[in-house]
């Protein structure tokens, strides 16, 4: 048996190991060469199932290939290439690290067919992405961090709860469609926990938090893994849910919502990719093939251009240290180059005609429509005019446009604009000729029969764009970013949690006097005398049963190092003496 | 002074673009309106669909009322001053 299936998750995970030990321009060709390496691995598998093991008695499957996976690690594995080569020019070997250990635990996600494999790289997810905050090394990124974490530590709880209930019930572990189970605990448990990372609100408000606390290269990352992963699982495990669909519509409002208010530009973004996630969530509810169609499709088109856009975010913010739409204005005369991607981009998510967004996102609307659901499709619609209204006009606007603040900032470094030019491509790409994403959906034969080009379709697409254009330009007054943040429902353990400390403090106070003292008295003191009964023996014992084992090693070593003179006659007579008692063994043995 | 640059800071030539842009949305909405009434029956999911040109006029409502509404959230409540955390 020669190597049937190599698990391109594994590769990334392992392979990020060899950047710490590698320099200079090695190091970049291997940085270059592991996400590549998956990106084939992931193009040339075939459909079955891989990497079967049995633990606990129940059988863990790594390697579950099918239509619904494939084509999520495709774009995993592509966007892992992306990133990388937009984070090329970084000097810090934790953020490579974690970057692909990021991707590639998305990728096991993507490939596990059980809950007890789809669970262990769901908190690697969780513990690799984090350090991609933490590494901008400022104390709101720290902070923020921490909040991400405890947010995501929740979620795998949830997710932990659910599977080990289901497991309980069923005896099962198999990653499959829930809606059998519908109303369990088990079955609240699991949808909660891929909610949160769907950043599904109330429960999202991580998301918009910690992505604009990243790095410049990590926040690339993230953009693509965590939420679309989320989408994945629930197009897996809950297809056809039917409250999905209002979640999706309000969430796609939600986020169109905040960013009318938001001033720090990744933070819009961040918004939009709750917004976005929306019209995912949306087509899982709906649940029909041409909705499944439309979440995936969505999701693979939308992990492009959001690195698109936040690719050209962080360049300005690179480039010129400025995070915020009021310290920006006038950019397009130094960066005309990251202002041609960015709009892209920006083209992709707002639905253009002949942009990746146009024939991603019009499935699940038209889901809506053949569903009639009435009300969601105004819904959408309502949302993608908001879409095209922040993100390719508000935010372009101000950053590259509007008062010139006098910023004279370069074009970011080449590998940086490299890597938005391929994302950009993809993104042109899929809008002009959708043909090839749509084969590899999971309901093909639906993909190819959508009429995304019919004439109605075009001109309603042209015309909300057009109009929408048409009402910035007349409020843009309102329009201008204001200096302030956004409550959002993260206030409840920002704030809410410091009201309930100082609410408590009575009780702290005794919590510090009463179990302080008892804890002073049943446990300080004895672990301290044991401690030091410990430390006793070590230094009389086993350091002294150390001292000894040298001592004779260095006895030893130095009656070698008298038969070692270096004189060539020496080394032939001692030669000669061991043939010799060989030959004298060799005779008495016959 | 690029490419850009030249046709944004000349006068003359930036009313020249906010014509082209008024053009554009008269094509717009004469090529829905147009495209409605040539091909009635192109399958509509609702009735509205087929109001004369529906997208150009609920893209502008849409425009306005994301702006108006949100904004009214936003001052009314959502919005607060940036050491609103203390961090």
């Amino acid at each position: 048996m020669g190597i049937e299936w190599v698990h391109p998750g594994l590769l990334l995970i392992i392979g990020a190991w060899l950047l710490p030990f590698l320099k200079g321009g090695v190091k970049r060709a291997v940085m270059l060469a592991v996400p590549a390496a998956a990106v084939i691995a992931c193009f040339f598998m075939t459909k079955g199932e891989y990497g079967v093991a049995q633990f606990l008695g129940q059988r863990v499957v790594f390697g579950r290939v099918d239509e619904l996976s494939l084509i999520f690690s495709y774009v995993f594995s592509i966007m892992a290439f992306i990133g990388m080569v937009y984070a090329l020019h970084v000097e810090d070997d934790t953020q490579h690290v974690s970057a692909l250990t990021y991707a590639g635990a998305a990728l096991g996600v993507t490939f596990a067919g059980d809950l007890l494999s789809l669970y262990v790289f769901w908190e690697m997810m969780a513990v690799s992405s984090v350090l991609l905050v933490w590494r901008r090394r400022d104390q709101a990124a720290v902070a923020a961090g921490f909040r991400y974490l405890l947010v995501h530590v929740v979620g795998g709880l949830f997710l932990l709860a659910g599977t080990v209930l289901h497991w309980n019930a069923t005896g099962s572990l198999e990653f499959t469609d829930f809606g059998a189970w519908y109303g369990s605990a088990a079955w609240i448990c699991i949808l909660v926990a891929f909610l949160v990372n769907a950043a599904v609100p109330p429960l999202g408000a991580w998301l918009p938090d910690a992505y604009p606390e990243a790095t410049v290269t990590g926040a690339v990352f993230m953009t693509a893994f965590t939420t679309k992963s989320a989408v994945y699982a629930l197009l897996r495990g809950f297809p056809g849910t039917e409250f999905l669909i209002w979640l999706g519509a309000g969430m796609a409002v939600y986020g169109v919502v905040y960013a009318v208010l938001e001033n720090d530009a990744r933070r819009l973004l961040a918004y939009h990719i709750i917004s976005q996630v929306g019209y995912m969530v949306c087509g899982v509810g709906i649940g029909t093939h041409l909705a499944i169609n439309g979440a995936s499709a969505h999701a693979f088109a939308h992990i492009l251009y959001k690195a698109v856009l936040f690719m050209g975010a962080g360049a300005v913010l690179q480039m010129t240290g400025k995070r915020n739409l009021t310290e920006m204005g006038g950019l397009y005369k130094t960066m005309p180059i990251t202002l041609g991607l960015y709009m892209i981009g920006a083209c992709a998510i707002s639905a253009v005609p002949l942009f990746s967004g146009f024939v991603s996102k019009s499935m699940v609307v038209s889901a809506a429509g053949e569903s009639h659901y009435m009300w969601i499709f105004l819904t959408l619609t309502l949302a993608s005019a908001g879409t095209f209204l922040h993100t390719g006009l508000k935010l372009p606007y101000y950053m590259f446009f509007g008062k010139d603040t006098g910023l004279r900032a370069k074009e970011p470094p080449k590998n940086m604009l490299v890597a938005m030019g391929i994302a950009a491509a993809l993104c042109v790409g899929i809008g002009v000729y959708p043909w090839l994403l749509y084969e590899n959906l999971p309901h093909a034969a639906v993909a190819l029969a959508y009429d995304v080009f019919s004439p109605s379709h075009l001109t309603s697409t042209l015309g909300i764009l057009g109009f929408t254009a048409l009402g910035f330009f007349m409020l843009l007054k309102h329009l201008d970013p204001k200096s302030t943040v956004s409550a959002d429902t993260d206030w409840f353990y920002r704030r809410g949690t410091g009201l309930f400390v100082r609410a408590l403090k009575p009780l702290s106070r005794f919590e510090y006097g009463f179990v302080g003292q008892i804890y002073e008295f049943v446990m300080r003191k004895p672990v301290m005398a044991i401690a030091q009964r410990v430390r006793k023996i070590d230094g009389g014992v086993v350091d002294a049963a150390f001292l000894g084992i040298g001592r004779c090693t260095q006895a030893l070593s130095r009656l070698i190092r008298d038969g070692v003179s270096g004189h060539t006659q020496h080394y032939g007579l001692m030669m000669a003496i061991g043939v010799v008692v060989l030959l004298a063994l060799a005779v008495m043995a016959l | 002074m690029n490419w850009l640059e030249k046709r944004i800071e000349d006068p003359a030539r930036f009313e020249r673009i906010k014509r082209g842009f008024y053009l554009f949305l008269v094509l717009v909405l004469a090529l829905e309106v147009g495209q409605q009434l040539a091909f009635p029956s192109d399958h509509p999911h609702f009735p509205f669909e087929t109001w004369p040109g529906w997208g150009s006029v609920y893209g502008f409502i849409s425009c306005a009322v994301i702006i108006i509404v949100s904004k009214f959230i936003g001052v009314v409540w959502l919005m607060k001053r940036e050491d609103f955390y203390g961090d």
